[in-house]
This record gives C-alpha cells, sequence and structure tokens, in this order.
C-alpha cells in the first residue's frame, strides 16, 4: 500500500510538471509581442523594450519557465497585464466561486447518477434500463450551452422559478450565491449524471453476472442484502475511479455554463483572461485547473486503493 | 497470399452476418433513430446550399430578428439572414470539422496505439506517459489555451480536435492491441516467420477495426460537443461562418427579443449529438456484442 | 433406512431463443436419498448444469421449467414463490460451483462469508455465527482457522477457496448438496484432496448429494449411483457397480472407451473415439438421441424415442438393444496390431539446461530498495529427443512446462542453455532464427478459440505456412490446403468458414493442420486436448497418433493429464516448480520406483475402473510461489516421503534405476522400490471389490 501510494504521488508530479511545461510553452506561441499588446499599437520602441526588460521576456525560454514554475510553486503567480494587480487573490476569489457551483453539481450528480446506473443494471433491457440509457446518453453528448439555454427557457422565463442570469458579485457567500447557483450547478449535472450513470449501470451489471452474486443469491440470503453487501461493494468501486476522470469533465462544463450564466468563477476568468489576452492569469487559472484534477484523480486512486482489500492488503 | 483463400471464398457470408446484427438491431429503437438523424444530417450536408432557400450570408437588414413564418421557416436573425439556410450550411461546417478532427485523432490514434502495444517496452512506456499528460489536461481547456495560441480557425480548431482526442484513441487500441497480442494466433504467425508489417496489418488490424469504428463513433460525438462548444466560447470557427456553437453565442444577445435564432441552431446541435450518440451505441452492440461494456 | 431427499420426475427444461424454444432437458427424473452421492455424467452441451439449476429454480431469465414435479421431502418446490425460495437456498439445499475463485466474493472477509449464511438461516446470533464460521473451517481441515477467517479471497489458493465453499455448503446442515464439477478447475492433486474431503464429510453428514462432472473417474471414486447424460437425455442410470460393470448403454461404453488408460499406451490400444457430435437441441433426431452416433443402431432405434427400462435393481437404461449389449464383451478399445520397436532414431532436438527467469513486473527502481525480485519459472530443465518419439512432459499448473515449450520453440527469449535442432545450435529468439528452423519446428496451443484469427478463414491458417515456409505458388497451396483438410478429417468446404463457425474440436484440427503444413520434424502440442470433451479428446488423440506414424514427426507433448501423457508418449518427464523430478521409457515411470511426487500424481489420478485400488497418498499445502522456491529439495515442502533434514537442506542427486529411467530424491532407488511394494495400480482390489 505505501509502494503503491508513494508511486501514485511519483506519477502525479512528474505528470504536472510536464503538464506545466505544456502550458507555459503554449501560451509561449502566442503570436505577437507580449509587451506590445499590453502598450498597444503606437508605443516607442523604447517602451516596449523597457516592459520586455521588466516582464523578463528577454531571457532565454527555459530561464522563463523556471522563473515562472518558482514563482508559482512559491506563491507568487505574476501580475496580471490588465489590472497590474496579483493574479492569486483574483484566482483564488473566482476558485472559490467554482468551487461551490462544482461542489454543489457533485452532490446532485454523483448519488442520482449511481442510483440510476443500478436502477438500469438491476432492469436490464427492461423499460427503466431503455428510459435511463437513452436519456444519459442525450445528457452525456449534450453542450452545457445548449441544455442551459433550454433550462434558462424553461425554468427561469417560461416558470420563473429560478434566476436566468447569474452574474452575481464574486464576492458573495454560498448563502447569498445559492438561488444563483441552483441553475447552473443543474446544468453542469446533466452532462456528468449521464456519464456516471452509464459507467455505473455497466460496472453493476458486470458484477451482477459473477459466478459470487449468484453464489449469495443461492445461499438464499436476502435479496437486499445480496445488493448491497455483495454487488454493490463491488460494482461502485470503480465508480470512485469515474467520479475522478468525470471531474475533467465538469472543469471543462464549468467553462461553458459559467460563460452562458455570466457566473463569476474560474471558468468565466479564463475566457475573459483569453479575450484579453492576459496571460499570467491564463497561465495561472489554466494551473490551477490541472492541479485540482490531478489531485482528484490521486484521491480517487487512494480511496480506491482503501476500499479495495486486493489492494489494502496484499497478497 | 491472404488472396488464396478469398479467391475463392463464397462471397455471402459475410454479408449475412452482417444482416444478422442488422436484424438485432430493432430490439434496440434507440440505435434505428441514431442511424436515422445522422443520415439525415449526411444528406442536408452534403446537399446543403441546394437545399438552402437563401444565401447563408445574404442580409436583409430591415427584416431583422423575424420571426418564423412562410418565407423564413425559422425566422431571421440580427442581420436579417435566413436562420433556416444557415442551419442547413452550417451543417457542413459541424460535420466537417468535427469529423475531419475525428479522423485525425482516429488515424494518429490508430498508428500510435498499433506501434505502442505491439512494440511495448520502453517506446511504449513512453508514448503512453506522454498520453497521460495530455490527458492530465481538461479537453476544453487545453482547446482553449491551444486556440488561444494558434489564433482560433477553421483548420486550427481540427488540429486541436484531432490532438486532443488522440491519447484517448490511441490507449483504446493499444489495450485491444495487448489483448490481441496474447493470443496465440499471432504467436503462430511469429512462428512461421511473418514480418512484423503482416502480423500488424493483416493479423492484427482486422482485429481492431470494429473497436476502432465504435471508439471513432463515440469520438466523433464528442468532436461535435467540443466544436460547437468552443464556437460558442467565440473560439472555434469565426463569423459570418453558420457554425451552430457560434450562433448560439451570438444569438444570446438577442435572446429576449428572438428566441427562435438562439433556439433552432441549439436544437440542431442538440438532434445530431443525441443521433451521434446513440448511433455509436448501436455500433458498439452490433460490433462488439458482449465485449467491453463501456469505455 | 435412507429416506428420499430429492423426488424430481420428469423435467423438461426449455430456453426461448431466437430459432424459438428449445428443450434442452427432456423428460429427466432423478432420485437422491440421504446419504447417497448421485453422481450426474455428461459432456459439455449434455444438460447438466441447465438441470441442476431447474432443481434449484435459479435458471437464467430465458429459461423456464416446461414440465414435471419437483420435491425436496415433503415440499413441493414448484408451489414456492421466490422468496420461500430463498429460504431453502443455502438452508434446505446448498450449491458448490465450479470455479473456486470466481464464487467467492472479492471484497468480502472469508469469515463473513460463511457466518452470513448461518445468521440467516439459522438464526444465530453474530458471536455464534463466528464460532459456527470457526468450526466450519476447521472441519474442511484449514489449518489455521482463525487466520483463513480474516482473509480475502485472493490470499487463498484455489484448492482453499474450494474448501471454503465447501464450508459454507455444509454450514446449515443441508438436505441437498449440489456439487457443480468442483474440481474440475483444480490441478489433479489438489483434486484428491477435495475428493477425500467430500467422502469424509458425507459420512458424517446424511446429505444427499448430486454430483455433477464430466469426469469417469471421478464419479468411480467418489460416488454411489451415477446417471449418464446425453443431449439433454438419461441413458443409463445405476449403482456404480452396475454401470460400470454392465455398461449397458452405448454411450457409456463409448465415453469409457474415450478415457485413456494409464496400463498400456498408444503402442497397444487405439482409443475408440465416438464419432459424430453431441446433436444441437434444435436439430434432435426423431428416435434414440444416441442414434445417429451409435454402432449397434438399428432402424428401430431411429424412429421411436426409447423410455428408460430398469433391467435388475435399479439398473436403468435407455437403449433397445441392451442385450445385444451384454454379448458385445468388455472390449472398449481396439487392440492394435503388435507395434514395431522403432529402434532408436536420430537426434532430433537436445535442449540443455533451460533456465527461463521473469522479472516481477511493477518494480519501480526507484522506489523498491529490496534486490530484484524474479520467477524462476524453468530453472534448469533439459531433454532430449529422437525422430519420430514422442516426449511427454507432466506437471500441475505453474510447474514450468509451457514457459519451457515456449523457450523452445522461441517465443520466450530462454535465461540460460542451449537448444539445439538436428545438430545446430539455435538462438533463443524466434525472430532469429532461419526459415529452415522454423519450418522444422511448429507448435499446437492449448486454447482452440485464441489459436485462429477470428477474422480470417480457416484455410488461410494453413495456406500461410506453405507460402511461406514452402515456397509453394498459388495452386499448389490449394491443393496442399486440401489435403491438409482431408488428413484431419476436416470436409473440404471448411476451408472456408471462419473460426466462429467451427467447434472447439475442429478449430484444433486446424491448428493441427496448420502446425503439420510446414512438414515439421518437430512438433510441439502444449495440451492442445485439454479444454475438450473426452469424446473429442479421444479423437485428436487417434489422429496425431496416426499423423506421426505416416510422417515420422516428433512431438513435444505437454499435458497435466496423466493418463493422455502415458497414452501418447514413448518417454515421459515429471516437472515440478520448474525443474525435472523422474524421466525415463513410459513403462518405467509408471511402475515403482518412482518420484515421490510421481507417486503422489499417480495416486491423486482418478481412474474409471472400479478395479483399480489407488493408495491415497496425498500432498500437504499447495505449491510454494516460484519467486521464493523452498531451499534444498524443492519439493520438501510437500513430500510425502521426507526424510529430514537433508531435504531441507541438499539439492537431491539424481539417480538411475533402471534404462536410462532417472529419479532425482534423497531416498535411494532400492529403498523406494521397497516402500513402493507393487505400485499404486493393483487390479482386483478397487472399490468393486469391497
Amino acid at each position: 500500500m505505501t509502494y503503491f501510494l508513494l508511486r501514485r504521488i511519483g506519477f502525479i508530479l512528474i505528470t504536472l510538471i510536464l503538464a506545466s511545461i505544456i502550458i507555459f510553452s503554449i501560451t509561449q506561441l502566442l503570436p505577437g509581442d507580449v509587451a506590445r499588446v499590453i502598450l498597444g499599437q503606437f508605443a516607442t520602441e523604447r517602451a516596449i523594450e523597457n516592459l520586455r526588460e521588466e516582464l523578463g521576456l528577454n531571457r532565454p525560454l527555459h530561464v522563463q519557465y523556471l522563473h515562472w514554475a518558482g514563482g508559482f510553486v512559491r506563491g507568487d503567480w505574476g501580475n496580471s497585464l490588465i489590472s497590474r494587480t496579483p493574479v492569486r487573490p483574483i484566482v483564488m476569489q473566482r476558485l472559490g466561486n467554482s468551487a461551490m457551483l462544482a461542489g454543489l453539481a457533485l452532490l446532485i450528480y454523483v448519488p442520482l447518477g449511481i442510483i440510476l446506473g443500478v436502477i438500469a443494471a438491476l432492469k436490464k433491457d427492461k423499460l427503466p434500463d431503455q428510459l435511463i440509457t437513452g436519456v444519459s446518453m442525450a445528457f452525456v453528448g449534450l453542450p452545457e450551452f445548449v441544455t442551459g439555454l433550454l433550462l434558462i427557457t424553461f425554468l427561469a422565463i417560461g416558470l420563473e422559478w429560478f434566476p436566468a442570469n447569474s452574474s452575481i458579485n464574486p464576492d458573495s457567500t454560498f448563502r447569498q450565491a445559492f438561488p444563483y447557483l441552483i441553475l447552473p450547478a443543474i446544468t453542469v449535472s446533466l452532462t456528468g449524471l449521464g456519464y456516471i450513470a452509464r459507467m455505473t449501470r455497466s460496472g453493476t451489471i458486470d458484477v451482477l453476472k459473477t459466478d459470487y452474486i449468484r453464489a449469495a443469491d443461492l445461499k438464499g440470503l436476502p435479496a437486499s442484502q445480496v445488493l448491497f453487501k455483495h454487488v454493490l461493494r463491488n460494482s461502485l468501486l470503480p465508480t470512485v475511479t469515474v467520479v475522478a476522470m468525470g471531474i475533467g469533465w465538469l472543469l471543462g462544463g464549468l467553462i461553458v455554463t459559467e460563460a452562458v450564466y455570466g457566473y463569476p468563477g474560474l471558468g468565466r476568468l479564463i475566457v475573459y483572461s483569453i479575450q484579453r489576452q492576459d496571460l499570467p492569469l491564463l497561465q495561472a487559472c489554466s494551473m490551477i485547473i490541472v492541479a485540482i484534477y490531478s489531485i482528484s484523480n490521486l484521491a480517487a486512486d487512494i480511496t480506491y486503493g482503501l476500499l479495495n482489500p486486493r489492494i489494502r492488503v496484499g497478497n | 497470399m491472404s488472396e488464396t483463400i478469398k479467391a475463392i471464398k463464397p462471397k455471402e457470408k459475410k454479408r449475412s452476418r452482417f444482416v444478422s446484427s442488422f436484424k438485432r438491431l430493432r430490439r434496440y429503437p434507440t440505435t434505428l433513430i441514431g442511424f436515422t438523424i445522422v443520415f439525415i444530417f449526411l444528406i442536408i450536408a452534403l446537399f446543403g446550399p441546394l437545399l438552402a432557400p437563401y444565401a447563408y450570408t445574404a442580409q436583409n437588414l430591415p427584416n431583422k430578428l423575424q420571426p418564423p413564418s412562410e418565407e423564413h421557416i425559422f425566422g431571421t436573425d440580427q442581420f436579417g439572414r435566413d436562420v433556416y439556410s444557415r442551419i442547413i450550411v452550417g451543417s457542413r461546417d459541424v460535420l466537417s470539422v468535427a469529423g475531419s478532427g475525428t479522423a485525425l485523432a482516429v488515424f494518429f490514434g490508430m498508428l500510435l496505439g498499433l506501434f505502442s502495444g505491439y512494440r511495448g517496452g520502453l517506446f511504449d512506456e513512453l508514448i503512453m506517459r506522454a498520453m497521460d499528460v495530455i490527458l492530465s489536461i481538461p479537453p476544453l481547456l487545453l482547446a482553449m489555451v491551444i486556440l488561444f495560441s494558434l489564433g482560433p480557425s477553421r483548420v486550427n480548431v481540427i488540429i486541436v480536435v484531432g490532438f486532443l482526442y488522440i491519447p484517448m484513441v490511441a490507449r483504446v487500441v493499444r489495450s485491444v492491441v495487448l489483448d490481441l497480442k496474447t493470443r496465440q494466433f499471432i504467436e503462430a504467425a511469429r512462428l512461421r516467420g511473418e514480418s512484423s508489417f503482416y502480423i500488424l496489418y493483416k493479423e492484427i488490424l482486422p482485429n481492431v477495426l470494429p473497436h476502432l469504428a465504435v471508439e471513432a463513433s463515440m469520438r466523433f460525438s464528442y468532436s461535435i460537443f467540443l466544436v460547437a462548444s468552443l464556437g460558442f466560447l467565440g473560439l472555434g470557427v469565426q463569423p459570418p461562418s453558420p457554425d451552430w456553437g457560434l450562433m448560439v453565442g451570438e444569438a444570446r444577445t438577442w435572446f429576449h427579443q428572438a428566441r427562435w435564432v438562439l433556439f433552432f441552431p441549439a436544437g440542431a446541435i442538440a438532434l445530431l449529438v443525441v443521433g451521434v450518440g446513440f448511433m455509436s451505441d448501436g455500433l458498439r452492440r452490433m460490433l462488439l456484442p458482449g465485449g467491453v461494456s463501456d469505455a | 433406512m435412507p429416506k428420499k431427499v430429492l423426488d424430481a420426475r420428469n423435467i423438461t427444461v426449455t430456453y426461448k431463443t431466437e430459432k424459438g424454444p428449445l428443450d434442452t432437458v427432456r423428460d429427466v427424473s432423478l432420485k437422491i436419498c440421504s446419504g447417497e452421492i448421485y453422481g450426474l455424467v455428461g459432456e459439455s452441451g449434455s444438460g447438466k448444469s441447465t438441470l441442476a439449476r431447474a432443481i434449484v429454480r435459479y435458471l437464467p431469465e430465458n429459461g423456464y421449467l416446461k414440465s414435471g414435479e419437483l420435491e425436496l421431502g415433503d415440499t413441493n418446490l414448484l408451489s414456492l414463490t421466490k422468496a420461500e425460495m430463498r429460504r431453502v437456498w443455502g438452508g434446505r439445499i446448498t450449491m458448490v460451483h465450479q470455479d473456486p475463485n470466481a464464487a467467492i466474493n472479492p471484497s468480502v472477509m472469508i469469515g463473513e462469508q460463511i457466518a452470513e449464511v448461518v445468521r440467516t438461516h439459522l438464526h444465530l446470533s453474530k458471536q455464534e455465527a463466528k464460532d459456527k464460521a470457526l468450526e466450519m473451517l476447521t472441519k474442511v481441515r484449514m489449518a489455521d482457522p482463525e487466520e483463513v477467517a480474516r482473509r480475502y479471497a485472493h490470499q487463498l489458493s484455489g484448492g482453499m477457496l474450494q474448501r471454503v465453499l465447501i464450508a459454507i455448503a455444509m454450514a446449515t446442515n443441508p438436505e441437498l448438496l449440489i456439487l457443480d464439477e468442483p474440481t474440475t478447475a483444480l490441478d489433479v492433486t489438489t483434486e484428491a484432496v477435495i475428493l477425500d474431503l467430500i467422502g469424509d464429510l458425507m459420512r458424517e453428514y446424511d446429505t444427499a448429494v448430486l454430483y455433477i462432472t464430466h469426469n469417469l473417474g471421478v464419479v468411480a471414486r467418489v460416488c454411489n449411483r451415477v446417471g449418464v447424460l446425453y443431449a439433454g437425455e438419461i441413458m443409463e442410470e445405476g449403482s456404480i457397480g452396475q454401470v460400470f460393470k454392465n455398461k449397458l448403454h452405448p454411450y457409456t461404453r463409448g465415453l469409457l472407451g474415450c478415457v485413456p488408460r494409464v496400463d498400456v499406451n498408444k503402442k497397444d490400444i487405439s482409443l475408440k473415439a465416438i464419432p459424430g457430435f453431441i446433436p444441437r437441441p434444435d436439430q434432435l433426431p426423431p428416435g434414440c438421441v444416441f442414434a445417429p452416433r451409435c454402432e449397434l443402431v438399428e432402424e428401430a432405434c431411429r424412429e421411436a424415442r426409447p423410455a428408460l427400462k430398469d433391467i435388475e435393481n435399479g439398473h436403468l437404461t435407455a437403449c433397445r438393444r441392451y442385450e445385444a449389449l451384454k454379448g458385445y464383451g468388455d472390449v472398449i478399445a481396439d487392440t492394435r496390431e503388435a507395434h514395431e520397436e522403432a529402434g532408436y532414431g536420430e537426434l532430433v532436438l537436445e535442449a540443455r539446461n533451460i533456465k527461463k527467469y521473469f522479472p516481477v513486473p511493477g518494480g519501480m527502481a526507484l522506489f523498491s530498495k529490496s534486490k530484484k525480485q524474479e520467477v524462476k519459472a524453468v530453472d534448469d530443465i533439459s531433454v532430449r529427443m529422437r525422430h519420430s518419439f514422442t516426449m511427454g512432459i507432466v506437471g500441475e499448473s505453474g510447474c514450468g512446462k509451457t514457459t519451457f515449450a515456449r523457450c523452445i520453440m522461441g517465443l520466450e527469449e530462454a535465461t540460460s542453455g542451449e537448444i539445439e535442432l538436428e545438430g545446430e545450435l539455435l538462438p533463443y529468439s524466434v525472430a532469429k532464427r532461419t526459415r529452415d528452423t522454423l519450418r522444422k519446428m511448429q507448435m499446437v496451443f492449448q486454447n482452440p478459440d485464441a489459436s485462429l484469427n477470428p477474422q480470417h478463414p480457416a484455410g488461410e491458417a494453413v495456406a500461410r505456412p506453405l507460402v511461406l515456409l514452402r515456397n509453394l505458388n498459388k495452386n499448389a497451396v490449394q491443393e496442399r490446403v486440401k489435403e491438409l483438410f482431408e488428413a484431419v478429417n476436416l470436409p473440404e468446404d471448411y476451408i472456408y468458414r471462419l473460426p466462429h463457425e467451427l467447434s472447439g474440436g475442429e478449430k484444433q484440427r486446424v491448428a493441427i493442420a496448420r502446425a503439420f503444413a510446414a512438414d515439421p520434424t518437430l512438433m510441439i502440442c502444449d495440451e492442445p486436448i485439454s479444454s475438450l470433451d473426452v469424446s473429442v479428446q479421444a479423437a485428436l488423440m487417434n489422429l496425431l497418433v496416426d499423423l506421426q506414424e505416416s510422417k515420422g514427426t516428433s512431438y513435444l507433448f505437454i499435458s497435466h493429464d496423466l493418463a493422455a501423457v502415458r497414452h501418447l508418449s514413448d518417454w515421459i518427464a515429471v516437472v515440478y516448480l520448474g525443474r525435472l523430478w523422474e524421466i525415463g521409457s513410459a513403462e518405467d515411470v509408471f511402475v515403482p520406483p518412482y518420484h515421490p511426487y510421481t507417486e503422489a500424481l499417480l495416486s491423486a489420478l482418478p481412474i474409471p475402473d472400479l478395479d483399480v485400488k489407488q493408495e491415497s497418498i496425498r500432498l500437504k499445502g499447495s505449491v510454494p510461489s516460484a519467486m521464493n522456491i523452498p531451499s534444498g529439495c524443492r519439493f520438501h515442502t510437500r513430500c510425502p516421503r521426507k526424510i529430514g533434514e537433508i531435504c531441507e537442506k541438499e539439492e537431491p542427486p539424481w539417480q538411475d534405476t533402471g534404462y536410462y529411467h532417472q529419479i532425482c530424491c534423497h531416498i535411494p532407488a532400492a529403498e523406494l522400490q521397497a516402500l513402493q511394494g507393487e505400485g499404486l495400480l493393483k487390479k482386483g482390489e478397487g472399490r468393486a471389490a469391497q
């Protein structure tokens, strides 16, 4: 188990470093001169040269990378090119907002997806299964802006149950933000819901086919005990990993959803930083998202290891 | 050569296999729906400009934001352009961009997966770690960052989609190859001195194809998703192109005056995505009966 | 007075399929009394497992009981609701399945899996249930029950898991125990231990047992009564004495004729394979279901289905012509004409000191400080083979026999050693060998399903070696493919069939044709028949013998099946934990003195002949891991004849005990001879004499 843990952590660290190199180098490909972008068309050569010096743009790329990465690790994420203020507080504030939205979405779609998936598996090929798989397949493929706009049309504008726009004050507490969170959370959930339901279904069907479930049935155990103790204990194990892999989609979904609702989260900040070509801001946001994704995968691996006797107790 | 046997091989066998698997499909109505939707969209894309009553760029400012009527069955947009025509022509954009991206991903993913799985060893380890790194960045984010640097254009979107989905395809292909490699028919081929090329091309590839077809259809569905999302965020295909995602993005401004400008392209995306999803699920049932239950 | 426990009358089980309803079990009646072990024998597709599932009313969704009556004691099982059936399952009827590794929940502790049954059915408290679990684990002879109770499935060996399953099944003292091929997935020495355990437990409990198996030897060892099932119908039923002695059905005779015997081999007899196949349930013949394959068939047999008839004292047969069988004598195998001793041909293969060590996977040097671990799969094996000669290599799963074969073929690169083919030293890897070498060595693999490319027609597999290794032109290839298909008794149109249209036995015939296409001098057969039914096995063994005679090919025949090895081989090598322990002519290896391991294998082998008495010599524990090979004699941890410290400390010496017959053991050969007496296989003192 310790070995397993060390190995996983090692992998994640290497992955993070490589991912940061990718992000850094891709953003360096930007056509044109960052300094000119900041100072505008009519700046003098001299002013641009000064700014380049100030930003360290004249140093070799790998030095720039090490400087940036070192700063990132120490908590110095650089200054925004637009507002000229440190990036970190902005990112952290928006991260908090996105976390509220993502947390609420996870609370909705993980349990619901598991329940639907298990039901579909138990009723395999019958009407409930066909309905659940059909609908979940549709949800998995629908872009968030489509579902989001449909939800706004019906639930916000039509029925007036929820506000159609979630562009709240970025400083809002969870309590203040809650009414504005519901529609976006449902929107993000739908994709994840379909994904979790499908994976749970196939995992459960695989377990239901095993000899040990047949054996458990023929032991005459009550049907509920067979389901909860023998089926779910095994079939939900991979779901841990599935949830973590789904975080990648969730993060992507947040970008689109926040754009649809105007919600002040990390996703909206990324779109903004791209539109304004604010390089340090974009780099910081991207790294944070990659780090969150990697850490959630690590957490899933550890949970999986803890729950699975094969890894926990070894041979 | 295989021709020795195939030359005298009765032909009807293969067709009957396909027919029987198609018959099995009738039990799954969603699959039939999926195939039908995709087929219809393909026809529309193929004959697009012939079917469209107006040119998709034809502006008619006095006539802007008209609700659906006999002349404009889906209404007009903020420049008075016919929404129906734009959607029809736009299907070309969606299908060609997502399709080319998928094709890129499938082709390179297949090559990487085949060689990585077959060669094994350090080569395999390096390739797969590289794929892991790409996968460690959420796809939409990576797409946005790359397009931010390359600049948004049709070709760049295709490249990005292709690049992003290579790891997924490579992984699937590799796992199939790893499984096949342990089968004895591959070993029998080695024992009679077949070249690596023959083994990959004639022994392994035909067994990978069904998996590849299923994976390709799934990637296609995700590509549409990605292309539409990028279009919506304004990072994909640029105006005045009638990309559906872009249309929805632009129409948001007029949402309260003219809901149809937004509604119809969004509906088109939904329909196509659901259709492709159902089709890919059907392909899985047809080509991989009893195989991997999900991916 | 034993009371009737299971009374199943006229059971017919139907499956709904795309072709319409199919009756897979038809009109079968079974009666089992308390304390009785009823053996139900049949080949795959005979419907034996379906019948068992019907008896417990646990059929798959598309199957149902079309007609019949089912009583357990005084309870009519068919009148029970699903919930009531759940109380019967695990309480009054229990079941043990084939694959113990799959039948135990991987994420629940062993002790709990026993305890939950007794809590449910005997309404014991938590603590009482725990104690009961320990008691049951002791009953099935677990060395350390408390420790085992805390373990998970992946920490136990197959034999131990099967004991756990038996403990679960017996915990509620059921009226009926159904054992569905409980030892099929186990090695022969483990199987023997489990069979002993079942026999002993049944003397203690008076449970009625339905024992389902394909293995007649197992039936002969543990059962009291036997029913022979064929294509969903009972062909013959009676006490084992009646059935094995009189064999009043041609199918029973056929099955027994297919099993190779350990006292004679291919030189003396050829096996009597049953021609044809089990009919599919949608293509049943109108009359007797066995008629199309029967030697004694008459016109009347094809017209009406014969009923089971009681001949004497509960001995039933479905054969109309059983009277004729009585006069048919006891010949169940064809005696061959005196075979000319071939003498010693040229040396074909010489493998010296072959070793194959695998590194333990998953190690990342960065994090593991311990020194590199290795699995010593093959650890110094040498063999010599001559022209037109069969060397049998026998050993249990994991002993390294397959790895050895793969090293010879170059599919695995040996770690060290020398491989010489006709005097020429070969490179380790197949990729570096010459065309000529490749042509001379071919292989038939174990798993028929994996041995042909599912996307290529069968003929393609046979045509490729002809093109590559024989340089034939198109027309010659086609001619040759036809000839080869004929040689392995496959019709010509099979050339165009895809593998999924062939049965397991047919696929293996194609694989044999493919191997022979290159016209090899040496052919390695890696368990080529293990996954097939006995009647198919017999036909394939005969085919291999015939082909060897006509072509002079040498075989390296690898198998865990002692009887098959004995039948086919001129020379036998016994392997355990990557090393040879005994080698010699087939006749010598099977008579004393033999190595204690060979002795245990022979003693464990289930033999379908009641006249044969076998000493009960059983191995302790399970095979040690090839990562931690025991010191000294690596068999000492399990050896029933261990003599003391010397076995743990010193590697045993090779002793010559006859004509090139060698044994690797610390016990002097003369002493072994004295200990083992005349040998294990004594005629006339078996169960029939008791």
